[in-house]
């Protein structure tokens, strides 16, 4: 599982970021530094700044203290390093977010032709190949709200990856699927992983976070509380409160 | 035993039977309520069809049917109005096998009125020979226009584009151009009848609806300025009777328009129905825009999607396609309004009629068959274009994502 990390391309790097909304803290000075390749799992209390941090690395939320640099572009209010930024960074949303009023294969080409300036064929032979990938070559001439709720993750993931990212973000991506649909998303999740892309997933799948998880972190009240390999945080986690939470939720 | 004819007497019977007895004598309270209505609504229609028949003297509306359609455009250019029906009736047979219903509805519903026009025979339907062939011409236009589509299929970019273009075309062969012998200068001023009301509302539709995306729009700007210039813009628009617009483009407009500018009559009642119906239009997309989750925002700009082809491409479509009815509603008033304009001495079909009748002795007792006339021809178009308006919603699965 290391051996696709580069230790020495910190791809994502955090210092001392700070955000509030309005007179809320929400994220209170995150230290992080992120591999390429690695995969890290976001995991901790609801509320506790989880998805704010995550929406951060592509600027859907602005932080206001601190510096964020992603695969060398640093993120401040300079509009072209943040469209350079969205087009390395793919991003999966709990409630998959896809277009309702677009066919499949349309969701999924729609970027790479408006943003890349592909061709229509060279785009729908991408959307093809993705869905393949996605195990749901079938349902390309569909509309999203014909699907269930696991394959409309799954052309989500589809979607993301047709603009070629060099970091997926998943912000609970199974939190809002039916427990029979999780595992097929967290397969294709897996195959990613292994691919060798850089993943940030905030989810509670402790099981696939000990599978798949090179690091995981601990969020709590706007602060990383603690980081480690699986093993460590799992069968030895330092904090009180990772040891607290882990003891709520397996 | 019973034969086949028979037995399908027997059956369409027992269907209308079960639909009256659920309809109208479904509870006691129902019986009670048929029984009261009846004998009046009986009443009604018996009355209406004896006055629409036997009573009524239709003359003033048969006899003047060329100046009901076209005003007073000069007879020598009809050939113009009759090109510009039959590229219209063409194109709509051309467009027959495009996808859902929509244009094969619309074509019977101007085809049905024309042929049977034609095939009435005179000494029912007091028209001229000349407007019959006339609408037999422009009958033969769809024909033709089907048989080319079943002849070779044109897709839906070219037949767009080609319904653009006759938009054009159409407006350059009713106008005219200046000293060009052919096609003489025909002043708007001397447009009238139905073929006014159409030009008014087509051309307000196709300028509001874009007029009131902008202000919507604006209105959901960061830049204060933008979002403060369309809030005043709507309210205050939308606080004004259309009555007083017409009347203040009539005297402002003018005195806006830079040296040697002008816009005739029609051009500034445009220019009111433009803005009044712009305004309501802003509000009714607003809705729309309302109605689009965050998440999409989010998920386009997280595809690197920009602001620009963000809200082209993933909001607007369905923000328009959640308020459908409320638009055609819109388009439908906006329709309606068109009347207003005898107010400013413009002569659309209602300024015809109100002519026709104020201006013979002859038709002075046939002001109550004039204005159903024309209460009928409203109700057609308002009818069919709310008509298609639900098949488009119910093509679109609106309300079902
Ligand atoms: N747009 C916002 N405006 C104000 N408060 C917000 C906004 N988004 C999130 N918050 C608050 O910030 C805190 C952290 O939210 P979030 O990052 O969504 O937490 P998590 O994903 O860990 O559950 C919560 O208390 C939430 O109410
Ligand atoms: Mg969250």
């Amino acid at each position: 599982m290391s051996s696709k990390i580069d230790k020495n391309y910190h791809i994502i790097s955090f210092e001392d970021v700070h955000k509030w909304f309005g007179n809320f803290h929400v994220l209170k000075g995150i230290n992080i530094t992120i591999d390429k390749g690695e995969v890290v799992v976001v995991f901790g209390p609801s509320g506790s700044g989880k998805s704010t941090f995550i929406r951060t690395i592509n600027r859907l939320e602005e932080h206001q203290n601190g510096k964020i640099t992603i695969d060398g572009i640093e993120l401040t209010t300079d509009l072209k390093n943040i469209d350079a930024v969205r087009r390395e960074v793919g991003m999966v949303f709990q409630s998959f977010n896809l277009f309702p009023h677009l066919t499949v294969r349309d969701n999924i080409s729609l970027a790479p032709m408006k943003v890349r300036k592909w061709s229509r064929k060279e785009a729908t032979r991408i959307s093809d190949e993705l869905l393949e990938r996605v195990g749901i070559s079938d349902q390309a001439d569909k509309y999203p709200a014909q699907l269930s709720g696991g394959q409309q993750q799954r052309v989500a993931i589809a979607r993301s990856l047709a603009m070629q990212p060099k970091i997926m973000l998943f912000d609970e991506p199974t939190s809002a699927l039916d427990p029979e649909m999780i595992k097929e998303v967290l397969d294709v999740m897996k195959e990613l992983a292994s691919s060798g892309m850089t993943m940030v997933v905030v989810t509670h799948e402790m099981g696939f976070a000990r599978e798949v998880a090179d690091r995981l972190v601990m969020f709590d009240e706007g602060n990383i509380v603690e980081s480690g390999s699986p093993e460590e945080i799992f069968e030895n986690p330092k904090n009180d409160r990772t040891k607290l939470f882990l003891s709520q939720i397996l | 035993m019973i034969t086949e004819q028979e037995r399908s007497i027997f059956s369409i019977t027992t269907s209308i039977y079960n639909w009256v007895r659920e309809n109208l004598f479904s509870s006691p309270l129902n019986v009670l309520i048929t029984l009261c209505v009846f004998p009046f609504a009986f009443y009604l229609f018996i009355s209406s069809g004896d006055w629409i028949l036997n009573k009524a003297e239709w003359d003033a509306i048969t006899r003047n049917t060329r100046i009901f359609l076209i005003g007073q455009y000069p007879q020598s250019e009809l050939w113009r109005i009759g090109t510009v029906a039959f590229i219209t009736t063409n194109l709509l047979g051309i467009s027959w096998h495009l996808k859902g219903v929509v244009f094969q509805r619309l074509s019977l519903i101007i085809l049905v009125p024309l042929i049977s026009v034609i095939l009435i025979p005179p000494i029912f339907l007091d028209i001229s020979i000349g407007l019959r062939s006339w609408f037999a011409l422009v009958s033969m236009g769809f024909l033709l226009g089907y048989l080319l589509s079943k002849f070779q299929n044109l897709s839906t970019r070219v037949l767009l584009v080609s319904w653009s273009l006759s938009m054009i075309i159409d407006f350059i062969l009713l106008r005219g151009i200046e000293g060009f012998g052919a096609l003489p200068y025909v002043s708007t001023n001397e447009w009238g009848g139905l073929l006014l009301t159409f030009f008014l509302a087509i051309i307000g539709i196709m300028l509001s609806f874009p007029l009131g995306i902008f202000l919507a729009l604006g209105r959901r700007s960061n830049l204060p300025f933008v979002k403060g210039a369309c809030v005043i813009f709507i309210e205050s628009i939308r606080a004004v009777p259309l009555v007083t617009l017409l009347f203040m483009t009539l005297i402002i407009v003018p005195l806006l328009l830079p040296e040697g500018w002008r816009l005739d009559r029609v051009g500034r009642a445009i220019a009111a129905i433009t803005i009044f119906s712009g305004a309501y239009m802003a509000e009714n997309v607003r809705g729309g825009l309302a109605s689009v989750p965050v998440g999409q925002t989010e998920a386009a700009k997280a595809l690197g999607l920009g602001p620009l082809l963000t809200t082209t491409l993933i909001v607007l479509p369905q923000a328009l396609r959640n308020v459908i009815p409320a638009i055609v509603g819109q388009f439908i008033s906006l329709f309606k309004d068109t009347s207003l304009v005898v107010i400013v001495g413009l002569l659309d079909l209602v300024g015809i009629g109100k002519a026709v009748v104020l201006g013979n002795v002859e038709y002075i007792d046939q002001q109550a068959e004039v204005y159903v006339f024309i209460a009928a021809v409203f109700w057609v178009f308002t009818f069919s274009m709310s008509y298609v308006s639900q098949i488009i919603e119910r093509s679109l699965g609106v309300g079902d994502r």
